[in-house]
């Protein structure tokens, strides 16, 4: 009997493996493929400014990735240096096999069993969770169950006319267990991402483009120091798309999928396709690509900047009428994914779906986008899924204190109508977000939620213990905090205005309709997202005060 | 039981002007706050006459004060209620002074409700007409002062919101697309300036005329020594006896608001009491009264002499009474004036006619009202306050704005913000 199991081994997946098991729970891992572990499947960097955020709030509770990422780094660069130090955000790239590599030693340091198989089907008694059916038969009970397998639900890829049922390029896609998802019912949608096409390093001219310099001084992810060997840096360059490239792509417009509408899934305004580019900002003379090697000792080359789903042929012309490219081999096009994702809404802040007890949802699955989203997310689930295996309190994040707590919030509340990505100007509370103070933000609740080797309890002791000490002002940290301290502390008025709201916990089991002076269309918006105290529901968008009274009212005649 | 940490007020009868006006304090520090108004409190449950002081011991009205003693109240907390005179200078004057009382704070829609709910005041059936109740005051105020002039206000309130939503999706972009510089760059320094301009666009409409003396007419007071023939021009002006008049001075005790209208004007006369030194204890009451009148007044008749006259930007001076021998002689500056004979009066009800058009929103122009001109200056202060140097800080400066006029227009949220975001820059990878 597993406390735990997780479907999936990446970024999600294997945080919340990991989290559960540092909690102390039995945990097992199952994954289509023992080499999928820790995979980049998309594009070979981590952090930026919000994603860094994650990736240091992820790292005071012991997360892989900080760790994974310092080990592989090959490139780091601190994004809006210029700016305050609010909104400084780390990132690296890194090397897609050692950052594999980093991912699966951590797995395996974590006592986790990585088992491979297909799961086929979820088992259930009554509404609570009890274990999973593999594709051979085989049953593995479980206590908890965290489903984290990405795009990988009914998803299908897109390379201009041509279309197949798949997950990534060559893997299986879990149809089977996404009709049993359906048939629960957790409110799925259709979203769409991309990838560009990869191309071959030895064929790109370095030498006519303009360099993006790694950072000269050496800082890192993790607060944890590097167990290995930092490798070495090597260099990203910086081209544009040209007026030839573009009168190329708007001339076949018609033999792209996403104008075809063979794809209905929503994309992100954010991470647009080329043609997207193209033909939302016609106007503009280039778009920049930046050119990401993917590794010391593979000549890929990510060009980040130009995904697409237009036909093969298509890609080499136009990738060829780009500087630096024009004799540029592509390894593997570039491909659009269609899947399905599941109304995050219908999870609560412990990412425990309310239809099944025990069944935890993390990841991409949910809606979002970006390696340190699922990461965070699996954390998350991780936590919470081995605290109901094992009878501890959850661990919840809080949207003032991180920028977990601010997609969470999001997430379960908003819902999501395309791919969610963290960004700063979500999180109101930005000035106290900062990357250099999540310790100071997370550590004492790190600690709380008993997650952590005894090497990161000491170091977040420590660290707690310095901000006490003389001369701490004189720290980075201790001058940030002294620069944004009339902001923070304005802030932290408004906050104290709906503190007691967050203290006022509302049932799972309250029924909105059955409120008196309660509209059916407030029921209906607080019943999608079923807010768990009075302040979240205040978030739910369209409720009105006079909803929140009668809420209100409603929550104290429960406790009466 | 819960008992709140704060005390709260809130004007809890109707509009004003009215014959009184009920003004509520609730909280751990209503008997305290109310001392400090009245001096001293009655015993619980007995109505006693106070005279209301400002901090600084100017007297603010004589008002009927009941005390009550946690739980026995309706809040279930220390309560006091002042029933006041109900012009609307004299509850102004009391909830401004309220408002600056430490501790205090003035309360939010529905909250005494709350408040009695919570400690068991009131039952739930009770409790439950609130929130119909509430949706009645705030949302529907808030959406009916938007509509009105043909929703010409939720327009320009709409504009400057885009412009803002612009403005904050820039700083925006630039941080959260740091490394997408050649879309996203943007120095604080152009947003900074840019904010100015919108923020002396939103001061120009302040500075405008406000709804409010449409809604109430202009405030005309009529001002002067005891005995100048104040009442006798307002009757003459109203045409009706609406004011007591008597040849023994000081007679006009309290203040006395007509509604009138002069060639499609709305005007509130009010009737102030003689203001002179010395008189009855009752009758200085009325005198600083009298004073804030003229404070609050739009335009101010005066009727004593002309060097008295006090300080006010739209000031006529009348020189009354002018049917009298003894007052022939008319001090150069002054327009004669006769309630008896009626001299003068057409003449001054054609430059009363004047100044109200200056004061009123022309017809074709619309006006905020005091609510979204509050919000609206704290949309201004705040991208006043944008950072000509960090970003970032510019940034919050943006987003404090845009949760002031949400208030007015109803709630944009991040989603708009990014919208705008995304549809005016090519960002991503």
């Amino acid at each position: 009997m597993y406390d735990v199991l997780v479907i999936g081994g990446g970024h999600a997946g294997c945080e919340a493996a990991a989290a559960a098991a540092r909690r102390g729970a039995r945990v097992g891992l199952l994954t289509f493929r023992a080499e999928d572990v820790g995979q980049m499947s998309c594009n070979p960097s981590i952090g930026g400014v919000g994603k860094g955020h994650v990736v240091r709030e992820l790292d005071v509770f012991d997360g892989l990735m900080g760790r994974a990422a310092d080990r592989a780094s090959i490139h780091r660069r601190m994004l809006n240096r210029s700016k305050g130090p609010a909104v400084w955000g780390p990132r690296v790239q890194a090397d897609r096999k050692l950052y594999a590599a980093a991912m699966r030693s951590l797995v395996q340091e974590s006592g986790i069993e990585v088992m491979v198989g297909e799961v086929v089907r979820l088992k259930l008694a009554g509404d609570r969770i009890t274990g999973v059916q593999l594709a051979d038969y085989a049953v593995l009970p479980c206590r908890s169950l965290v489903i984290a397998t990405g795009t990988f639900l009914n998803a299908q890829i897109f390379i201009g006319e041509g279309r197949e049922t798949a997950g990534r390029r060559g893997e299986q896609s879990s149809a089977a267990l996404g009709s049993q998802i359906r048939e629960i019912g957790l409110g799925q949608g259709r979203l769409k991402t991309g990838t560009p096409p990869r191309l071959n390093g030895r064929t790109i001219d370095w030498s006519r483009l303009e360099e993006q310099p790694s950072d000269s001084d050496n800082w890192f992810m993790s607060a944890l120091p590097n167990a290995g060997t930092p490798a070495p840096t090597l260099r990203c360059a910086i081209t544009r798309t040209t007026p030839e490239t573009h009168q190329m792509i708007a001339q076949a417009f018609d033999r792209s999928p996403l104008f075809s509408g063979s794809i209905e899934g929503r994309g992100p305004r954010y991470c647009p396709s080329i043609e997207d580019k193209i033909r939302r900002f016609g106007d503009r003379d280039g778009h920049q690509i930046f050119l990401e090697p993917e590794g010391l000792d593979s000549s890929e080359v990510y060009p980040n900047g130009i995904s697409t789903s237009l036909p093969r042929d298509i890609q080499i012309a136009f990738v060829r009428s780009i500087p630096g490219l024009e004799r540029a081999d592509i390894v593997r096009p570039g491909y659009a994914v269609e899947y399905e994702y599941i109304d995050p809404r219908r999870l609560g802040t412990d990412l425990q779906t309310r239809e099944i007890a025990g069944l935890y949802l993390a990841g991409q699955i949910n809606g979002t986008t970006g390696y340190e989203e699922a990461a965070a997310q699996g954390l998350v689930a991780g936590l919470n899924a081995a605290a109901q295996a094992c009878g501890l309190p959850p661990t919840r994040f809080d949207r003032r204190t991180s920028y977990i707590g601010v997609m969470i919030d999001d997430l379960t509340l908003q819902g999501v109508s395309e791919p969610y990505r963290m960004m700063t100007a979500r999180a109101e509370y930005r000035l106290s977000l900062r990357a250099d103070n999540a310790t100071t933000r997370l550590g004492s609740d790190a600690l709380k939620a008993e997650c952590l080797s005894p090497l990161r309890q000491k170091s977040i002791i420590d660290h707690l213990e310095r901000r006490q000490a003389p001369g701490f002002a004189e720290t980075p940290e201790g001058a940030a905090d002294e620069l944004y301290a009339p902001y923070v502390d304005r802030q932290r008025r408004e906050w104290q205005t709906i503190e007691r709201d967050r203290l006022i916990s509302l049932s799972p089991s309250l029924d909105f309709r059955c409120i008196p002076g309660m509209s059916t269309e407030m029921a209906e918006r607080l019943e999608l997202a079923r807010p768990e105290s009075l302040d979240q529901a205040s978030r739910v968008p369209g409720v009105t005060p006079a909803a929140l009274s009668a809420l209100y009212i409603a929550s104290q005649r429960q406790v009466a | 039981m819960s008992i709140s940490a704060d005390t709260i007020f809130a004007h809890s009868s109707g509009r004003p002007p009215a014959a009184i006006a009920v003004i509520r304090i609730t909280g751990p520090d209503a008997h305290r706050v109310a001392e400090g108004l009245c001096g001293s409190l009655p015993v619980p449950r007995q109505a006693g006459l106070r005279t209301l002081r400002s901090a600084g011991g100017e007297i603010l009205d004589d008002a009927l004060v009941l005390r009550f003693d946690g739980p026995a109240s309706v809040t279930g907390e220390h309560l006091v209620e002042l029933h006041c005179h109900g012009s609307r200078a004299v509850v102004a004057a009391i909830l401004r002074e309220l408002a600056t009382s430490p501790g205090l704070r003035e309360a939010l829609p529905g909250e005494f409700t709350r408040r009695s709910f919570e400690n068991g005041r009131i039952d739930l059936t009770q409790a439950e007409g609130l929130a119909d109740l509430l949706e009645a005051e705030t949302e529907g105020q808030r959406r009916a002062a938007l509509q009105v002039t043909g929703g010409a206000i939720r327009r320009q309130v709409e504009l400057w919101r885009d412009e803002l939503l612009v403005l904050s999706a820039k700083a925006e972009a630039a941080i959260d697309y740091a490394d997408e510089e050649d879309e996203t760059q943007t120095q604080a320094a152009d947003l900074a300036q840019a904010a100015s301009q919108l923020r002396s666009d939103i001061a120009s409409w302040l500075a405008r005329p406000r709804a409010e003396p449409l809604r109430h007419g202009v405030r005309v007071v009529i001002a002067g020594p005891p005995n100048a023939g104040k009442s006798s021009l307002l009757n003459s002006l109203v045409g009706i006896d609406r004011a007591i008049v008597s040849q023994e001075p000081g007679t006009t005790r309290d203040v006395i608001e007509v509604p009138v209208s002069f060639a499609g004007i709305p005007f509130l006369l009010i009737d102030t009491a003689g203001l002179r030194t010395g008189g009855g204890a009752i009758e200085s009451v009325g005198i600083q009264r009298a004073e804030q009148q003229i404070a609050a007044a739009d335009v101010v008749l005066w009727m004593g002499r002309p060097e008295v006259a006090p300080d006010h930007p739209r000031i006529i001076r009348l020189h009354g009474q002018v049917d009298r021998l003894d007052r022939h002689d008319i001090p150069p500056g002054s327009l004669a004036v006769s309630s008896i004979t009626g001299a003068g009066l057409e003449s001054l009800v054609e430059q009363l006619t004047i100044l109200g058009r200056t004061l009123l929103p022309e017809a074709d122009v619309v006006a905020l009202n005091d609510r979204q001109a509050k919000a609206l200056r704290e949309v201004a202060d705040a991208v006043s306050s944008a950072s000509p140097k960090e970003l970032e800080l510019t940034a919050e400066a943006f987003r404090q704005a845009r949760s002031a006029i949400d208030r007015v227009t109803g709630s944009a949220g991040v989603e708009d913000l990014l919208d705008s975001l995304f549809r005016r820059f090519c960002l991503g990878k």
